[in-house]
């Protein structure tokens, strides 16, 4: 990575805890809209453990709640998880080298532990940024869930409290250091541009996923650069 | 069925995360591989941005994330530490419901 490119956004564990936050108050709901699609409260915990990616599980139990079978449940839910594969790779220079650490570290990556990786200026710094996010958003996840599933309704609407709003300004925050890499203000056009395009007639999760190719744009212009 | 299409999740969305850094190993890369992996997230996380702050379903919709987000993107432009983006962007949003 290049060290002059990218400045870090704060105390990466500070940053932990806050999205750890917002993340846990949109896991109780998360365990409340699973028991009332039918889930048991153990079924709900176990997913939030072991799928833990949280837009996959929403897209989960709202098939489920909408009538449909839980194998039937599972493509959209997949869509939205397709795009861990391309985190997955874009983490693999800062992941553990040891074949047990990575496999356990691989359970991490998603949305926010990326984002928060990506934004950081150095491999050591990236490695500590995505160990505390990930803890910290696994462990709020499930103990909401928990939480939701065991209480049940009469949970407030995260979005009164503004929370829907605080995931796409954290991975702004986020996404910016990484734009003065060479090619990315392209790459991240490109991205918006297609998942624009895409969102109202493709599956939840396709204009994500679809959003990768900007990477194309992205290295052509980094080429340009370097001439 | 319900325990045996959630254990199937649980597999898939596994592999899916864990393809790249298990299959890489800690092989070292090549600068232009490396190159295009950094860019890797950036489009994606453009892309997500875009869904949470304009998506609802299927549907485009101009309600309170975008002046939220409009909010946290001059306080990311200056310099403001993350968690009062984050904090800023939240209020925004609230406080505007509130009012509606």
């Amino acid at each position: 990575m290049d060290v002059a490119i990218a400045r870090p956004p704060g105390s990466a564990i500070t940053g932990a805890l806050g999205i750890g936050v917002a993340v846990g108050v949109y896991g109780i709901s998360f365990g409340v809209l699973a028991v009332a699609s039918g889930l048991s409260p153990a079924q709900a915990c176990v997913m939030s453990m072991l799928v833990f990616t949280g837009a996959s599980q929403f897209a989960f139990v709202g098939v489920l709640a909408g009538g449909g079978g839980a194998l039937a449940a599972i493509g959209p839910a997949v869509m939205l998880a397709v795009r861990n594969a391309a985190y997955g790779l874009s983490l693999t220079a800062i992941l553990p080298a040891r074949l047990r650490d990575r496999a356990l570290s691989a359970h991490l990556v998603i949305d926010e532990t990326t984002a928060m990786a990506r934004a950081q200026s150095d491999p050591d710094a990236a490695r500590r940024a995505f160990l505390a996010t990930g803890v910290s958003v696994w462990v709020f996840w499930n103990a909401g869930t928990l939480a939701g599933a065991l209480l049940g309704g009469g949970i407030g609407d995260p979005r009164t409290l503004g929370l829907d709003a605080m995931f796409p300004a954290a991975f702004l925050a986020l996404l910016a250091p990484q734009l003065r890499r060479p090619g990315a203000p392209v790459a991240a056009v490109a991205g918006v541009a297609i998942a624009l395009a895409l969102v109202s007639f493709t599956p939840a999760g396709v204009p994500i996923i679809a959003a990768l190719a900007g990477v194309v744009p992205g290295v052509l212009a980094a080429k340009g650069v370097r001439g | 069925m319900t325990w045996t299409a959630l254990l199937a999740l649980s597999a898939i969305s596994y592999a899916l995360k864990a393809s790249g850094p298990v299959l890489a190993g800690g092989r070292r890369l090549g600068p232009q591989v490396r190159r295009t992996l950094d860019l890797v997230a950036v489009p994606l996380l453009a892309a997500l941005i875009l869904v949470q702050t304009v998506g609802d379903g299927h549907r485009l919709v101009l309600d309170a994330r975008v002046p939220a987000l409009a909010l946290a993107a001059v306080l990311v432009w200056r310099r403001a530490p993350f968690l009062v983006v984050v904090l800023a962007a939240a209020a925004t949003a609230a406080l505007l419901r509130a009012l509606a």
